[in-house]
């Protein structure tokens, strides 16, 4: 069994430090792979932390309030009769927000009445003298305080929790499948991750926490994206737009779409029997998903030497708190349908508003969409949230004299701007999307296909 | 196709080259009226004469050095080792002078001999007698280093060994020399060193073992097949030096899983040689360690139960293919 070091897991690009909420588990508690032991409040949301490892929760390193740097460790879980030592003692103190802390030396504790470990027959000369003749105590830590150690390296953190064990093959394989290593089960040696366990992985039932689960419309390429390597053009424009308003380069694009015919489709679907609550972002995403699916280039970030495509659509849905703005996930909307994406974005956004939102559920987007709707705002640009390329402000649907076949009328508009990297994207790729957008939103019966 | 035994195919090939090519003669103790110490040289003598089957003193060094002098002049000496444990006494002419005249003369001499004879434990034989000893030998450039494992191996690699130009180790085996088997009758049947054999097809698992461990292994497969579901492809060598390593590798990217099994210490064994090359050249094809089951780091001991404790039983290859497959 290995010494598990619980850490302070890095949730977000930009999160430095953690403050633990509570603990949901005490010292001395048996705890599983998976169980929620405590949670902690980031920069972004509080968040249920996760156990890594099973054992025994043995020590807690920091009390409840506490902020810690990312990386720290602040529990440890392992069996009763295992060393921790190792792990727990000449640790700085865990309210010191400076640098994250170093490891602990990984020299086992000299211990005086070790034996050579590798001693295998009593009597010399024998083949094994050389091991014999090794000099005892320092060179040769007793067999406890080696395993100890080794278990501290193996589960040093890069990121969050524990250091992945996967087998070499587990790791191409996932990397094949797009599937993230971290949310795979190991049932290998020691929970290593091996062939059997991406497989099965791969071949769940994906999990659909609501709505009837719509059928995809196909099997996705393998990778989650693909990687086009910069043209000329488009390192030289990378290079410059880079220099001309760093970090991101932002232009922007502003069309204004007619939504009589999205009103009225809403309307109708919201009095169908059983329908979920419909909100105009839910139409809005189902519409930005399927522009998206028509326009790679737009579903993409900028990535030094590549420009990467996604093959999956994942949308931000910017959500106000009073604390400030959160941006949850909803994944894989190109293959949703319109009221399971109504559906989940509701339970995301209520999920968010009661600060329940896991770590998963805060990165990955490829697109966001924030409206402002609900405001007196006509139209409005928002700012990309890296590492995404494009980012559509949408502002109010407004009453509004029009003219239809040459005679004034009153319509309802809405505008809509969309944000764009310039090192991923130029006017005439956003201009085509926004184009395709607004198409879709005046004739929205193909939000239902 | 006859079926005949390990001994009488390595002595058929005996027979077969020394009657093809007048070079080839037979050197070493009691290989000549006693019909060699295990048998294999019987009626050698009386069908080609005290001039091509020579008995000589005990004194390895001396009749060792004299084959390979009789290489350098143009003839093909087989050089028989009563065990392979007194070619220890030889070391020197063999390391030291066959495996590096070829090098050391720019070329000027050759050196065509096989050293043969049977290496590894057998029962009880104790500590001076049980080793493995090809790793004494694959570890030196200059040297071909052959363990048949069947007696249709026996043949068709020692008639190649006789047929080469270099410096040939061929360890047979106490063991393995009353084991009977399918061996051609062809004169001019050969298996070229440095070839392996897949000698049981599977799916979830490489075992590489050569010699008497393939049998144990493949008692182990059969034994996993029926308990574990477990599916096990053996590779057996078969020449261990050159290796052929990419039968091996084709085998680990077709299963993904390995286990080495063999008679001797695992310290720097041909395990070791084995895992690392597999992690050098398909570390992405791997989905567990290579696992190792060797003798125990202990010379062999006399007493027969402490035998099997040192000993890498099928027990012991069992537990490690389950491991291995990550299974129960």
């Amino acid at each position: 069994m290995a010494v598990t070091k619980v850490v302070m897991p890095k949730l977000s690009e930009a999160m430095e430090t953690g403050k633990l909420l509570r603990w949901l588990k005490q010292e001395g508690e048996r705890v599983a792979g998976g169980d929620i032991i405590a949670e902690i409040e980031t920069d972004k949301a509080d968040i249920e932390l996760e156990a890594f490892g099973a054992g025994v929760l043995r020590k807690v390193l920091v009390g409840p309030g506490t902020t810690v740097p990312v990386g720290n460790t602040i529990a440890v879980i392992a069996e009763p009769d295992e060393d921790i030592s190792a792990v727990v003692g000449d640790r700085p103190a865990p309210t010191a927000p400076a640098a994250p802390a170093r490891e602990p030396a990984r020299t086992a504790p000299a211990s005086p009445s070790a034996q050579p470990a590798a001693a295998t027959v009593p009597t010399s000369p024998s083949p094994s003298a050389a091991d014999v003749r090794r000099p005892p105590a320092p060179a040769a830590p007793a067999v406890g305080a080696v395993a100890a150690a080794e278990a501290v390296e193996e589960d040093e953190p890069p990121v969050a929790g524990v250091r992945l064990r996967a087998s070499p093959l587990a790791k191409k394989l996932a990397q094949k499948a797009g599937v993230d290593l971290t949310l795979v089960k190991g049932t290998g040696l020691g929970g290593r991750v091996i062939q059997r366990d991406v497989e099965a992985f791969v071949a769940r039932p994906a999990a659909t926490p609501a709505a009837p689960a719509a059928a995809r419309p196909a099997p996705r390429p393998a990778a989650e994206f693909e990687d086009q390597p910069l043209s000329q053009i488009r390192a030289a424009i990378a290079r410059q737009m880079a220099q001309s308003k760093a970090p991101v380069p932002h232009f922007y694009i502003t069309t204004e779409i007619a939504m009589e015919r999205a009103v009225a489709l809403r309307e109708e679907l919201q009095a169908l029997p059983g329908a979920p609550k419909l909100t105009f972002t839910d139409l809005i995403v189902r519409a930005c998903a399927l522009t998206l699916v028509k326009h790679p280039g737009v579903n993409a970030s900028f990535q030094g030497q590549a420009i990467r495509r996604y093959r999956g659509v994942h949308v931000g849905i910017a959500v106000a708190l009073d604390e400030g703005l959160i941006t949850p996930v909803l994944r894989d909307c190109d293959a949703k349908g319109l009221f399971q994406i109504a559906a989940e974005s509701r339970d995301l956004v209520e999920r968010t508003r009661a600060r329940k939102l896991r770590g998963q559920e805060l990165s990955g987007a490829t697109f966001s969409v924030s409206n402002l709707g609900m405001f007196p705002v006509d139209e409005f640009s928002a700012i990309i949230n890296p590492p995404e390329g494009s980012i559509l402000a949408v502002g109010a649907i407004l009453d509004k004299p029009v003219v239809v076949n040459g005679q004034l009328a009153v319509g309802k508009r809405m505008r809509v701007t969309l944000s764009c990297d310039h090192r991923v994207m130029d006017g005439a790729m956003g201009a085509r999307f926004l184009a395709d957008l607004k198409a879709l939103l005046e004739a929205p019966l193909g939000l239902l296909v | 196709m006859a079926v005949i035994t390990y001994r009488e195919a390595l002595n058929q090939a005996h027979r077969e080259e020394m009657e093809r090519d007048e070079r080839v003669f037979l050197i070493g103790e009691e290989v000549g009226v006693y019909g060699g110490a295990y048998k294999v040289s019987q009626g050698l003598l009386e069908k080609f004469g005290e001039r091509r089957v020579i008995d000589t003193p005990i004194c390895e060094s001396g009749f060792t050095g004299v084959g390979i002098g009789a290489a350098m002049i143009g003839l093909r000496p087989i050089i028989e080792m009563m065990t392979f444990n007194f070619a220890l006494v030889a070391l020197d002419q063999i390391v030291n002078h066959a495996a590096k005249l070829h090098y050391m003369s720019g070329g000027q001499f050759t050196c065509p001999i096989v050293v043969r004879g049977p290496g590894g434990p057998a029962h009880q034989l104790a500590a001076q007698h049980s080793q493995s000893m090809e790793t004494y030998f694959y570890h030196v450039p200059g040297l071909k280093v052959v363990r048949p494992t069947t007696p249709r191996d026996a043949k068709g690699l020692l008639k190649s060994a006789i047929r080469d130009e270099n410096p040939v180790i061929f360890i047979e085996s106490e063991t393995l020399y009353g084991v009977k088997g399918e061996v051609p009758e062809d004169a001019d049947f050969l298996i070229p060193l440095g070839v392996a054999e897949v000698k049981r097809e599977g799916r979830d698992v490489t075992a590489v073992a050569y010699s008497g461990m393939y049998y144990r292994v493949l008692e182990a497969a059969e034994e996993v097949a029926r308990t574990d579901g477990i599916s096990v492809e053996i590779v057996d060598p078969r020449t261990l030096r050159p290796m052929d390593t990419e039968t091996i590798l084709a085998s680990v990217r077709k299963t993904h899983r390995v286990l080495v099994a063999e008679s001797g210490a695992g310290f720097a064994g041909m395990g070791s040689e084995i895992a690392a090359f597999i992690t050098e050249n398909a570390f992405d094809e791997l989905d567990a360690p290579v696992a190792r089951v060797t003798g125990a780091n202990a010379p062999m001991p006399y007493a027969r139960n402490l035998e099997r404790l040192k000993t890498p039983s099928k027990e012991k290859i069992v537990e490690a293919l389950r491991r291995v497959c990550a299974v129960g």
